[in-house]
């Protein structure tokens, strides 16, 4: 479901960079187009400018140069109180003096909605979140969940368009984070509103958005669907940053239909489908998703296929995980599905790995 | 055998009478209650001796009516049951006239005779004299009294006798409220001229609010910045807040002086800017304007610090949030973070109020005479007039004032709300 560029941009960064030393850039030149209804994450490490992107879109921070465009108006003179932007905080930012009823009431009356309309609208949205009992609470006597869910609610009471989202999940556990992902993917569906989430959090990338722009020092890395984005990685960083990932690094021999021949240091040459590489002899770092690699791999033109040494074993429950040493690493990775028929192993042995042409990316080294 | 043998040990203890159980626990909290005590027993007991039993030493002069009953001991048990409407029996002025005798004999006269004449001015010679001639007067005593001196035919000078030897009295206190009681016992203000104590009671109140709001006004915008200053900024700017503290009050007063006299600094500079004249100099101190000035300046931090530390905790994000849902920027900080900043002001407003209300030092020097607060009344009283017992009354009265207001505080604002730092 690779979602295209889109023709018509809701949400448009032109040539936008970020400075606030003078002296390094944070955002370096950052063209993004967004749109209507989409539900686009900037993905990325602490410090990769995703964050500070976010801001200038929301108006706390001011661009250097380049321009935001919101359904084409130019946003960069606008102050954040009129561009009309719902967001959710990472803290939340419940006011601690107000009810959850006045807080969602607070964009509505400085809107200077009706007290009927407000308490309607208001009603809404603690349904929409199934809040509905907790209108005369104080935000200190909800659990985190529920103040995240009040800060969703509060962000969308307005209908707002374009509703940011600056790592809202973070400050929940493991199994409340995954079921408000859901919670939010489902709302993002039934309201049809743009949503630019923030989150350093790949699998919550890959769970809920249409499109993730991976961010790295100031630079959209790749900018893909989630399955796009994990089976065809551009660049080496994106194969290391979504998934986990073998990495073996060689040296590109030739090119050729669509393949190429490398060579390691250790002299095991394999096989593997060129993405982004240089010219014959350059450094070329090779990425195999561990799924993908097999035991006992057929004897076929179309599979790479090497010896190698169990290191250790780990059982992970839903399956099981094998270190090897090959191809010149002892750090190689296997993932076994935990079906009823998998192999046993014994660390020591010595066995036969291998993977498809196909899965094994030449990146930039 | 061993595992046995150690499960059973453990459901025993287990299994054990939870009566001993709770006996232990309380044992263990009775224990660390003791060590709590132990920890602020000395503090209490220095609390005790040096504060609480002044107080109360305080308390009590305020309604004591000092010497008078023991010098005039037969009189004032004699005096008991009169009604005071007409002149005394016989056998009061029996009993005075014996008094009398023994008093002068033990030079204690005098002091009875100062008391009498605060109520009843002229009295203290009529008194003197006739206590001279005391020995000498014979049965009936209240005709022998009458022809000594003819004042005593007046039932005035036998009622403020009976006043002035009273164990108790509530004559400080009415004096601290420019009350008196009349020679009928009526409660009457003072004639106009003489009243003083209801007008210094109305202007300090008036001047600590004053004060109070000044340093609000001013501490606000400076906590606001303090808070939201990176830490390099933040810490030469607190440096500067608490600068005050490390000098003596007493300098920091005198400095005021220097800066606010006629011929001062800020005169000066006002007469060089040419915005008055060179005659026209304004009169900066030795009024209440000085005492404003310099006890806002000294109030100030009180205000800042419990501000600070609430503006502290206040995340920047309530802003933004309050922004990002269409509020303008006025509008995000009078809904949400002005109101968020409530313990504070309360904190640093309640703090300066207090202070306030018994400034003693600097209303005294720079305050001149409309500049001077109960406190001053209440040195002056102590220092020099030497009635301590008005000036215990003046500071219960004003010790009241302050537990009402921190009683109304509590009331409106709530003590748990308060964050002083």
């Amino acid at each position: 479901m690779a979602v295209p560029a889109p023709e018509q941009a809701y949400v448009r960064f032109e040539g936008v960079q970020k400075t606030y030393d003078g002296e390094t850039l944070v955002v370096k030149n950052l063209n993004l187009d967004i749109a209507r209804g989409e539900f686009l994450t900037m993905l990325g490490p602490s410090g990769s400018g995703k964050t500070t992107s976010l801001m200038m879109l929301a108006g706390f921070e001011a661009t250097t140069a380049g321009n935001i465009l919101i359904a084409d108006r130019s946003i960069n003179l606008i102050p954040p109180h009129k561009r009309g932007i719902g967001m959710v905080f990472q803290n939340y930012a419940l006011f601690p003096h107000m009810t959850i009823f006045e807080n969602l009431a607070f964009p509505l009356s400085v809107r200077k909605f009706g007290k009927s309309d407000i308490s309607e609208k208001v009603r809404r949205a603690l349904d929409l979140v199934e809040l509905s009992a907790f209108g005369e609470r104080r935000p200190a006597q909800l659990s985190g969940g529920q103040q995240q869910r009040v800060a969703l609610a509060r962000a969308l009471v307005f209908e707002p368009e374009l509703v940011l989202m600056d790592e809202p999940l973070g400050a929940l556990d493991k199994q409340l984070r995954e079921q408000m992902q859901y919670e939010i993917k489902h709302i993002h569906e039934r309201l049809g509103v743009t949503i630019v989430y923030v989150t350093h959090d790949q699998s919550e990338a890959l769970t809920m958005s249409d499109r993730i722009a991976v961010f790295n020092n100031g630079i959209v890395q790749q900018l893909s669907a989630p399955n796009e984005l994990y089976e065809r990685p551009q660049t080496s960083f994106v194969a290391q940053f979504i998934g986990e990932n073998n990495k073996l690094t060689g040296i590109l021999q030739t090119v050729q239909n669509n393949q190429c021949v490398v060579t390691l240091a250790d002299g095991t040459t394999l096989r593997a489908l060129p993405v982004n590489v240089g010219e014959t002899g350059a450094a070329t770092l090779l990425s195999v998703r561990p799924e993908r690699v097999v035991v006992n791999p057929p004897k076929d033109p179309g599979f790479n296929a090497v010896t190698a040494r169990v290191e250790e074993l780990i059982y992970l429950g839903d399956h099981l995980r094998l270190r090897l040493s090959t191809c010149g690493t002892d750090q190689f990775v296997l993932k076994i599905p935990n079906a009823e028929q998998h192999p046993t192993f014994q660390t020591g042995t010595t066995i036969e790995i291998g993977w498809r042409v196909g899965d094994c990316h030449a990146l930039d080294a | 055998m061993t595992t046995i043998a150690l499960k059973h040990e453990n459901t025993a203890s287990l299994a054990e009478d939870p009566r001993t159980l709770k006996i232990r626990l309380a044992k263990a909290i009775r224990r660390k209650r003791i060590n709590a005590f132990l920890y602020v027993l000395p503090l209490f007991l220095f609390v005790f001796v040096a504060f609480a039993l002044p107080m109360m030493q305080m308390a009590r002069l305020s309604v004591q009516n000092g010497a008078g009953g023991d010098i005039l001991h037969r009189s004032q048990v004699a005096m008991k049951d009169w009604t005071g409407s007409d002149l005394p029996s016989e056998e009061i002025a029996a009993a005075l006239v014996a008094d009398m005798v023994e008093a002068r004999e033990n030079r204690t006269i005098g002091k009875v005779a100062t008391r009498v004449n605060y109520s009843l001015p002229g009295s203290r010679s009529v008194i003197t004299g006739t206590a001279r001639k005391a020995k000498s007067l014979q049965a009936p005593y209240l005709e022998a009294l009458a022809t000594a001196n003819p004042a005593w035919q007046d039932p005035q000078i036998w009622v403020s006798i009976r006043r002035a030897i009273a164990p108790v009295t509530p004559d400080f206190y009415l004096a601290a409220l420019d009350l008196e009681r009349d020679m009928d016992g009526n409660v009457v203000f003072v004639e106009p001229e003489r009243q003083i104590y209801i007008t210094l009671f109305v202007r300090t109140l008036i001047l600590s609010v004053l004060i109070t709001s000044l340093c609000l006004l001013l501490g606000f915008p400076v906590a606001y910045l303090l808070a939201s200053l990176p830490a390099k900024y933040a810490n030469l700017l607190m440096i500067l807040v608490l600068l005050p503290f490390w000098t003596a009050l007493l300098v920091r007063t005198t400095a005021w002086l220097a800066l606010l006299q006629s011929q001062g600094v800020i005169n000066d500079i006002f007469v060089f800017l040419g915005l008055i004249g060179n005659e026209q100099r304004l009169q900066l101190i030795y009024n209440a304007t000085g005492t404003v000035i310099a006890m806002t300046h000294i109030l100030l931090p009180f205000t800042i610090l419990p501000l600070y530390s609430v503006m502290k905790t206040i995340s920047p994000t309530y802003v933004r949030a309050a922004e990002s849902l269409g509020a303008a920027p006025s509008v995000a900080f009078f809904r949400v973070y002005l109101p968020q900043t409530k313990p504070g002001i309360a904190a640093g407003c309640l703090l300066v109020f207090i202070l306030s209300i018994g400034f003693y030092i600097t209303p005294a020097l720079v305050g001149g005479s409309d500049g001077q607060l109960i406190s001053n009344f209440i040195a002056l009283h102590v220092q020099r007039s030497l009635n301590w017992g008005l000036a215990a009354a003046l500071s219960t009265i004003l010790l009241a004032a302050i537990l009402i207001l921190y009683w109304l505080f509590n009331k409106l604002v709530g003590i748990d709300k308060l964050k002083l730092g």
